[in-house]
């Protein structure tokens, strides 16, 4: 029995032979879990209305990041109940299909924020990110006042260049209006008909409450209140979200 | 045969040349995992205190619960739990080689300050708020970049020494500790492959995006649990528990199978992380059905290194150190049962989110990565420092006792508080509508997490008295041995 057993002592002489078994016995189980998902077409479902961000709502998730909200939030709503009564309809794999990276995060110290957006209004979101217990006072979520400083805009272009040549389809149009757009989406005043039709069902705002200037607040919260609202889950077939 | 490794002059090879080992990086080494693993310990009592008491965020940027978090993962994981790998790894490997290391002092010495020139810049990085926003894979791409030069010569000073060796077989330890680096390399690579903005920006987008990212990422996470945690610590196992119990690993041909069956199995494991998400069900059935079938290879290791002390287990009452090897076996054991349970979709779809999950992390992190370091620490330091024993052996207890009801106080708080946030978020009232807000089961965590606090700072209290204890082993002149010879008993060997 095991006969293998014995004869391996040739693996143990040998460094190479183990190196190069190793590396082809921890490859297998990446390579079938991982390549189909590039190469099966019914991986992302066929739904309509997911877009690119907008450069203000690039911005924010930028800082959605950089602060680290993933380690309290998920944005991934499960196929239960409870959480479609909590949440809304489960969340797709179309609808994070342009996150570079993905933000689905593994815990919920606070709650899901997949479908966030429209559930609250600016000012709720621009005085709870100040002061969360002011709002919430049971919250154990930590103050972020310091996001009402100027956002920095000089490399939105790059960053959406960035994303373009990774595969988030924005046109060149799109990038040569990167600063033109951001500034418009977050001044309801301004004009604002190139933008909308460059992004479609993107909200014009003064989303911090000051319309003077552009804040890191008003980036993150127009973020947060697009979350959730591309897909239009009424008109949405089953045929459309099956997957293989 | 014998296990090779514990090689018995008898055996009628060539005779073994006599050789200097390269011991300064490996004792500064040993040096950065106590220091590391205080900082880290230290990071993680801050974070737990601030879900406790969320004033203690102290309205600065720099210390958020957001940025502090990597922090306190990477300090443990790479700093403590990194450190204390390439100590062992290159304590090991010379000794089981019986091979001066690859590339001598100098090697040696670039692995130590690149290694740790590494931890500072990613743990700077997060303070500032300079991140991928991918767990465990938080440093940007500079510092992924340096990463891969430290690591591409870790492989070289670890490979080239093992080519050197004057021993017929390569050690079972050394199996591990190569799959661990092997390993670690492809994931790192695959998984940080990122697109820097440019334009004197650090920031990269990285290349996945969405579900492929998703299962790329855990892909990786796991097995950064799987292959750094793991793996590699069970390389230390198989070298430092026969070492303390002075009896040979209890099965050759067990290791053979552990080996091979953990390192296949391992890698399916990672979409258990991805339950009932937006990843295609083919792919988390898969998950799910070797993380249960990764039970057996588990357990297989684990009794590997537990019936390695038949016939040696008074020595658990002489020797704390060996306690600290041994429980920490045990945890490992109750770990990997926990975690094939957790990986069940049904089961998930309760502790998934939860305090759970953390309670079953610490379970592994505190009680098997943590222990099983402390008794290799416990061993080194004399060994290192050419002392005959440490200064207090019943400063070892009190660490242990410690250590171990810190753990007790941060698991049990962890499944009573995740299990009843799960079960809070599904509850309904007579009128079918949920009966919780989010917000009520955030409240009822609190108690929970003032004991997981504790728990913390009973764990890091016992580590400050290993820091005591190593310091004054080191400096004890007392303690220091009679033979200045560097290599005793290989010379000894040698001379016979």
């Amino acid at each position: 029995m095991f006969r293998f057993l014995r004869d391996h002592g040739i693996i143990e002489r040998n460094l190479i032979l183990m190196g190069v078994l190793t590396l082809i016995t921890v490859s297998i189980g990446g390579l079938v879990q991982i390549v189909p998902l590039f190469t099966m077409e019914t991986t992302i479902e066929r739904v309509e209305g997911v877009r690119p961000y907008t450069p203000l709502e690039l911005t924010g998730r930028d800082i959605y990041v950089r602060e680290g909200c993933y380690t309290c939030h998920s944005q991934m709503v499960r196929p239960f109940r409870d959480e479609a009564e909590r949440y809304g309809n489960y969340s797709l794999a179309a609808e994070s299909m342009y996150d570079h990276p993905f933000q689905w995060g593994s815990k919920r110290t606070g709650p899901d924020l997949a479908r966030l957006g429209g559930k609250y209004s600016d000012d709720w979101h621009a005085a709870h990110l100040r002061s969360p217990r002011a709002v919430v006072p049971e919250s154990v979520m930590p103050p972020y006042a310091f996001l009402d400083r100027p956002l920095d805009t000089g490399s939105i272009a790059a960053r959406m260049k960035a994303q373009q040549a990774l595969g988030t389809p924005y046109t060149d149009e799109m990038i040569a209006n990167a600063a033109a757009d951001l500034e418009a989406q977050a001044r309801p005043d301004a004009d604002a008909a190139g933008f909308s039709g460059r992004y479609a069902r993107a909200r014009q705002g003064s989303f911090d409450g000051n319309a003077k200037e552009v804040t890191e607040m008003d980036a993150l919260v127009a973020y947060l209140q697009m979350l959730g609202t591309l897909v239009q889950f009424r008109d949405v077939t089953t045929d459309q979200v099956r997957q293989q | 045969m014998a296990v090779a490794g514990y090689a018995d002059p008898a055996t009628g090879h060539a005779p073994v040349q006599d050789f200097e080992m390269v011991e300064a990086p490996v004792r500064a080494f040993a040096i950065a995992t106590v220091f590391w693993g205080v900082v880290g310990f230290l990071a993680g009592v801050v974070i737990a205190s601030q879900l406790a008491w969320p004033l203690l965020n102290l309205d600065l940027e720099w210390t958020t619960f957001g940025r502090l978090r990597p922090v306190h993962t990477s300090a443990v994981i790479f700093a403590f739990g990194g450190n204390a790998m390439l100590c062992t790894s290159l304590y090991v490997v010379q000794r089981t080689c019986r091979a001066r290391l690859f590339g001598g002092e100098d090697m040696g010495w670039f692995l130590f300050w690149g290694y740790q020139f590494f931890i500072v810049t990613a743990a700077l990085g997060y303070v500032l708020g300079v991140t991928q926003g991918k767990e465990y894979a938080e440093p940007e791409w500079y510092v992924d970049l340096f990463l891969t030069v430290v690591w591409v010569a870790y492989l070289v000073a670890f490979g080239g020494t093992i080519l050197r060796r004057q021993e017929p077989h390569i050690y079972v330890a050394n199996w591990f500790y190569l799959a661990f680096i092997i390993t670690v390399a492809m994931l790192h690579l695959v998984n940080n492959a990122a697109l820097p903005v440019g334009g004197g920006v650090g920031k990269s987008y990285i290349a996945w995006s969405g579900v492929q990212d998703a299962m790329i990422q855990w892909w990786y996470g796991h097995n950064a649990v799987g292959f750094f945690l793991t793996a590699g610590f069970l390389g230390m196992m198989y070298y430092f528990i026969p070492k303390q119990a002075e009896r040979p690993v209890y099965s050759y041909r067990l290791s053979i199978v552990h080996f091979w069956t953990l390192i296949f199995l391992y890698i399916w494991a990672g979409p258990h992380h991805l339950h009932y998400t937006a990843l295609p069900d083919w792919a988390q059935t898969l998950g799910m059905v070797f993380s249960v079938m990764l039970w057996m290879p588990s357990w297989g290791g684990m009794i590997n290194g537990l019936m390695t002390l038949s016939g040696a287990w008074d020595k658990l009452r002489t020797n704390p150190a060996l306690r600290f090897s041994v429980t920490a076996v045990g945890f490992y054991a109750m770990a990997t049962f926990e975690g094939p349970v957790m990986s069940i979709k049904a089961v998930n779809s309760l502790s998934h989110y939860t305090d759970w999950t953390i309670g079953h992390v610490h379970s592994g992190a505190l009680g098997w990565n943590g222990f099983i370091t402390f008794g290799a620490m416990y061993y080194l330091f004399p060994k290192l420092w050419k002392k005959t024993g440490l200064y207090s052996e019943k400063l070892v207890s009190w660490h242990f006792w410690l250590a171990t009801l810190g753990i007790v106080f941060y698991i049990t708080a962890m499944w009573v508080s995740g299990i009843m946030q799960g079960l809070m978020w599904r509850a309904y009232d007579e009128l079918g509508f949920l009966q919780y807000s989010f917000v009520e089961t955030v409240a009822a965590m609190h108690p929970y997490y003032v004991i997981r606090m504790l728990g913390g700072l009973l764990y890091l209290s016992g580590a400050l008295i290993m820091v005591y204890n190593l310091w004054m082993t080191v400096r004890s002149e007392a303690l220091a041995e009679a033979a200045p010879a560097a290599q005793p008993a290989f010379a000894a060997a040698a001379a016979e």
